[in-house]
């Protein structure tokens, strides 16, 4: 069976060009880069070209890139090093939509007695900046919005956020992940202190993640040991992963063009066509600003999980806000923060493409789901009760 | 992605019976659209109304909700209703094969949605929707005091699960019921009721006779292996002072000592002496 894979905001396939790049640097060119030799030292400047490439991608200089494991990893570095250099600020500000990543850990941090304000968001996803100017004071270490939400893909004004945490004498670490490769970024032109990148959400591998920081950012590392990174990530570096991400960004970059204009399309025209043919669907974050990939559209009455096993069926790969399909038994935290109704958050798909997407898979979607929404609905005590 | 069996495929993918039944002599309706799964069981008894010739079901459900009903379906039709009352959610799950265990509840619901058609079928009263619930009641035929607020489940219904399942943890409570697997606060309650019915279920069996000196001995094992590691794990500690008949002393140090929350420590600390000793302990902060 043929899948057609609309999960890109999950992971990504590693592009065939990014594969090929990596492929000497383990049973041929597996040498350490902080070797003296020179068999390492040509991995070290295959490392040193790839730092250049991740930081063009980001519009920023190469000794602002850390390269880490993981989003994760580079979401939890920033937070904790922002709360060291700033001992005396014991307040944490983020969004109610974060990425587990981040919210997860804000949250752990209230037991070590720090006080957190988790910013709400309207009914399209959108942040309350009103509630965020109120929230910001002069105890505020840190604050740490998501660029753009997995979910949704809704993107939040980062760059006017930072603005407002610099003015308070807080930093600003903004969560990336989805929002690098797809939108363009210019670190240059901005007031952002940290930003954190993940390489398997744009065509490179897992385990590979960077961190930028700002020159002259005040900053502590999560992971002591080796002199690596500048001391600032110990470790040996994953030399292979590394340089795939290197080659990742590069061709991000060359692609950003057709991801704002032929990627958005496909979703556009998915999007469009779905609520056409499907009565009782709105899109999550309809009325906001959004990534070019991304759309979650709730499908009133019936539940998730049953809609993706069904796509999967014919082998469409989605995702769910459902309750169902993970371990949990509510639906996701960002359609609950954004007040979706329950009789459309448990029946919330969302699918995102790539710019390995082709317009036949798209309408493969197009031509199936009305059918299963319909088949379930049927099935739906609900379902029969509304559509009358 | 959920390991399901090859028979909760066939039945998500092929349901049998999905539909109504127009003229039903009992129909069953529990879940909500708030809570995420909700099924309305039909069925059509013959001439004589003993023996169930027909069931239908519609379900609003994930891939094991749907198959569960499915399942029920089949199982009762042919039986009389009280051979169909006599059919347990486990006997659903092992119709599919099994369930992942954080499924269990949709098993739960079938039977439940069997157990309300029938009851009103014989007319038995049904009572009001409990207004506390954010969203409707999931099992609205089991009265008794709201336990879980997020998913509306009161503890009549939550002892009859514990009961019929020989539950003994809160998580198994969540997997079969869903209660306390949103917000979590009722989950100490939860637990206090496990600890009733398992002290039901061991007052029901020969009450065990321990000298004094073996209850002490199980009560430091208990302490030792069960319970000391634990608070161990979160930085607090305890101490055993003195047992007095029935009277277990402690006393919490490090993390635990002061800790605001000791008196939930010290509740859990009976439950499990309780659980795995005797259930006539007591304990005592001292």
């Amino acid at each position: 069976m043929q899948v057609i894979y609309l999960d890109n905001n999950a992971t990504t396939k590693v592009d065939e060009a990014v594969f090929e790049e990596m492929k000497p640097y383990f049973c041929e060119l597996y040498g350490n880069p902080s070797s003296m030799h020179y068999f390492g030292g040509q991995v070290q400047s295959k490392t040193t070209e790839a730092r250049k490439r991740v930081a063009d991608l980001l519009g920023a200089s190469p000794d602002e890139i850390i390269f880490t494991a993981c989003g994760t990893e580079s979401d939890n570095t920033a937070i904790r090093s922002a709360l060291e250099v700033l001992p005396d600020r014991r307040h944490i500000i983020t969004s109610r939509v974060e990425h587990p990543a981040v919210l997860t850990q804000c949250r752990n941090l209230t037991a070590k007695g720090y006080r957190v304000t988790e910013i709400g968001v309207d009914g399209a996803g959108r942040l309350d900046m009103d509630e965020y100017k109120k929230a910001i004071d002069d105890d505020t270490a840190i604050v740490s919005f998501m660029w753009a939400n997995n979910e949704t893909g809704v993107i939040f004004p980062v760059e006017e956020a930072a603005a407002i945490a610099k003015a308070n004498g807080a930093l600003f670490h903004t969560d990336a992940v989805q929002a690098v490769g797809k939108i363009p970024i210019n670190m240059a032109a901005s007031k952002i202190d940290m930003l954190s990148l993940s390489g398997h959400k744009l065509h490179a591998p897992k385990g590979i993640g960077a961190l930028y920081v700002r020159k002259g950012t005040p900053f502590r590392p999560l992971m002591v040991g080796g002199h690596q990174e500048k001391s600032r990530r110990a470790g040996t570096e994953n030399a292979a992963a590394i340089i795939a991400l290197g080659k990742a960004c590069q061709l991000a970059g060359q692609f950003m063009e057709a991801e704002n204009t032929t990627v958005k399309a496909k979703c556009n025209h998915l999007e469009k066509e779905l609520l056409a043919a499907i009565p009782h669907a709105r899109i999550n974050g309809g009325g906001a600003d959004r990534l070019p990939n991304t759309t979650s559209i709730a499908f009133e009455f019936v539940e998730g999980e049953a809609i993706l096993l069904l796509l999967s069926e014919l082998g469409i790969c989605a995702s769910s806000g459902s309750a169902c399909t993970s371990g949990s038994l509510e639906p996701s935290h960002v359609l609950r923060a954004m007040g979706v109704p329950f009789t459309c958050a448990h029946g919330s798909i969302r699918f995102s493409l790539s710019r390995y997407t082709t317009d036949a898979e798209i309408d493969a979607v197009i031509k199936e789901l009305p059918a299963i929404i319909a088949r379930l609905r049927q099935m739906s005590p609900f379902g029969r009760e509304f559509l009358k | 992605m959920w390991d399901y069996t090859p028979i909760v495929k066939d039945h998500f993918l092929n349901p049998r019976n999905v539909g109504d039944i127009p003229d039903a002599d009992a129909v069953g309706e529990v879940g909500s659209l708030a809570c995420g799964d909700a099924l309305k069981l039909y069925l059509k008894l013959d001439d004589n109304k003993e023996k169930i010739v027909d069931a239908k079901f519609q379900t609003f459900g994930c891939a094991s909700a749907i198959a569960s009903s499915s399942a029920l379906t089949e199982m009762v039709k042919g039986k009389t209703l009280d051979e169909a009352l006599a059919v347990s959610n486990q006997d659903i799950a092992e119709f599919l094969g099994g369930l992942p265990e954080e499924k269990m509840h949709c098993s739960v619901m079938g039977q439940e949605a069997l157990e309300v058609a029938i009851f009103k079928y014989r007319g038995l009263e049904v009572p009001d929707h409990d207004a506390e619930h954010d969203h409707g009641h999931a099992y609205p035929d089991y009265e008794g005091t709201l336990v879980c607020k997020c998913f509306g489940i009161t503890d009549t219904f939550l002892k009859k699960v514990i009961a019929d399942n020989g539950l003994t943890t809160s998580e198994q409570v969540t997997n079969f019921t869903k209660a306390g697997g949103a917000c979590g606060s009722c989950i100490p309650k939860i637990k206090e009721l496990i600890a009733e019915v398992l002290g039901q279920a061991k007052e029901a069996a020969a009450k065990p006779k321990l000298s004094n000196l073996k209850k002490m001995q199980l009560v430091q094992e208990v302490l030792e292996r069960d319970i000391r590691p634990m608070l161990r794990a979160d930085g607090g500690d305890l101490e055993l002072i003195d047992i007095d008949g029935d009277h277990v002393q402690i006393a919490f140090r490090k993390a635990c000592a002061g800790c605001a929350s000791s008196g939930n420590t010290a509740k859990f600390v009976e439950m499990k002496l309780r659980e795995l000793v005797y259930d006539g302990l007591r304990v005592q902060e001292v």
